[in-house]
């Protein structure tokens, strides 16, 4: 008669009871012999730069699922505002997810304030959610736009940690990138030299990175324009084939041929009409 | 259920070989030399300016002096999502807290509000603070807050990891009364010496001095910092 209450203060913030019991179940798996699923990421090479009327954002197309490729041509260069865009390294689902979330509520505020979005509000409300979940959300984004303050360039870090800086790279690419720009990056760049800089970046990524490949995508942001280029370069197009090696009919020798009919009696018939309203 | 999902037929999928490196699964760190010294009428506070993860740098212009409000800063070592965290969160307190009061908040309140952070979630948290700066009741002032949440006044302190190779130096060089020259030199001395054998600290030396007309922020490049005899 007495109710049973099961005494839980009620505890702010997250539990993270489960990934302690993930880790085991992880650690019991390995023991027999087999691996859990990987999450796909995006291995990735996905950088920005500052140049002199607004921010130019590239990115690699290659979706990794451990060592398979498991998209060709994936979009790594999200809408987060008509005046800001995002690339996300990392877990493709976290990046994806977090991108549409934060843009969600970007819209919603800028609908509040009556004003177009900043990038600094942007930058924050990522940091904040990334930081909530302590590392756990697998998305390193690099962060860019124009907005009435000028032109600015964010990294974000899965953990919650952000450099705003003029030239950022991210994803297992990212060292190769950087030594790109750290050669040739150059205060106030034309948008021309600054969109061959970017793509070079992302090229060096592809080329000398395992988990990025195929095609280069670029978003060049402007006071005034967006110009979404995908893909700005084919860098690795499928080559065509020199041989054909399909066998001419005749090639096997038929010995001899046996045609037997099958008799079927038609039992029972059901029309299905399909609900086309 | 784990183990009816594992039969025995099941090929062995080996995802070992990771497309990642490590250092892109490591938190970003900020390895770090950080310093404050009182002087009569202010504060100098610096800072190496290198980010890490793992071996890798991934910020090596960093500004680790942060402000709080118009003339208190605060140095962040640790881990750098976190200290930018408790950092954001403090300014808004403060500032919250110097609207009510009509007035410019004092440097202890603004290391008691960092205390207060870093002793709640001490186990959470990877930081190590130094708050300093300016009032009008006592002058300048440095509190540090390391790892753990306790909080102290001091004359001078060194944090971060570089820390540990300087404390000979600022022992033996530190003399009470210095002026406000010789205190940014000072801290630029034991900064570079921290700099050249932590492989954590490096980049910049990033310096601020806090007095009553407010605050003067300067920058010594690699080929600038004061070289000493062993190179």
């Amino acid at each position: 008669m007495a109710s049973l209450s099961v005494c839980q203060p009620q505890c702010g913030g997250f539990s993270f009871e489960n990934s302690k019991r993930n880790a085991l179940l992880e650690a019991e798996f390995t023991k027999l012999g087999h691996s859990l699923p990987a999450a796909r990421k995006t291995g990735t090479t996905i950088c920005g730069v500052v140049f002199k009327d607004g921010v130019v954002l590239g990115a690699d197309t290659r979706a990794t699922e451990g060592m398979i490729v498991a998209d060709k041509n994936c979009s790594k260069i999200h809408y987060i505002s008509p005046n800001i865009y995002c690339c996300g390294a990392g877990t493709a689902a976290d990046t994806e997810m977090t991108t549409q979330i934060i843009s969600s509520n970007l819209e919603l505020h800028a609908l509040s304030t009556g004003r177009p979005s900043r990038v600094a509000t942007a930058n924050r409300m990522l940091k904040q959610m990334l930081f909530r979940y302590q590392g756990y959300i697998g998305a390193a984004l690099v962060l860019g736009g124009v907005d009435s303050a000028g032109p600015h360039l964010y990294s974000i870090y899965p953990h919650g940690s952000t450099d705003k800086l003029p030239y950022v790279t991210m994803g297992s690419g990212s060292l190769a990138a950087m030594a790109v720009f750290e050669d040739r990056y150059k205060q106030d760049m034309e948008e021309g030299e600054a969109k061959q800089l970017v793509r070079d970046a992302i090229a060096a990524g592809i080329f000398n990175d395992l988990g990025s490949g195929s095609n280069i995508d670029l978003c060049v942001i402007t006071k005034n324009n967006i110009d979404y280029i995908r893909p700005h370069d084919k860098a690795n197009k499928k080559g065509v084939r020199s041989g054909s090696y399909k066998y001419k009919r005749g090639t096997t020798g038929v010995l001899t041929k046996n045609i037997i009919p099958l008799d079927l009696e038609l039992v029972e018939e059901v029309v299905q009409t399909m609900d086309t309203s | 259920m784990a183990a009816a999902m594992a039969g025995e037929g099941a090929t062995r999928l080996s995802y070992n070989h990771n497309l990642t490196p490590e250092w892109t699964r490591q938190e970003v760190s900020t390895g770090t030399t950080i310093m404050a010294v009182e002087f009569d009428g202010g504060v100098v506070m610096g800072a190496d300016s290198r980010t890490t993860t793992g071996a890798y740098i991934a910020n090596r212009v960093t500004d680790k002096l942060t402000q709080i409000h118009d003339q208190i800063f605060c140095c962040r070592s640790g881990s750098a999502a976190d200290t930018q965290a408790i950092a954001d969160a403090v300014t808004y307190q403060l500032g919250f807290h110097s609207i009510e009061l009509d007035e410019a908040p004092l440097v202890q309140t603004a290391a008691n509000l960092f205390k207060e952070m870093c002793y709640k979630y001490r186990e959470e948290l990877m930081a190590g603070i130094i708050v300093a700066g300016w009032d009008k009741r006592r002058g300048g002032q440095v509190y540090t807050v390391p790892m753990g949440g306790m909080m102290v006044r001091q004359p001078f302190s060194i944090g971060g990891s570089g820390s540990s190779y300087i404390y000979g130096f600022v022992d033996s060089s530190y003399k009470r009364g210095m002026s406000k020259e010789e205190c940014l030199q000072f801290t630029a001395n034991a900064l570079s010496l921290a700099m050249e054998r932590d492989g954590s600290s490096g980049g910049v030396v990033r310096l601020a001095a806090i007095s009553e007309s407010g605050v003067e922020r300067r920058v010594i490049l690699g080929n600038q910092l004061p070289k000493f005899a062993s190179c």
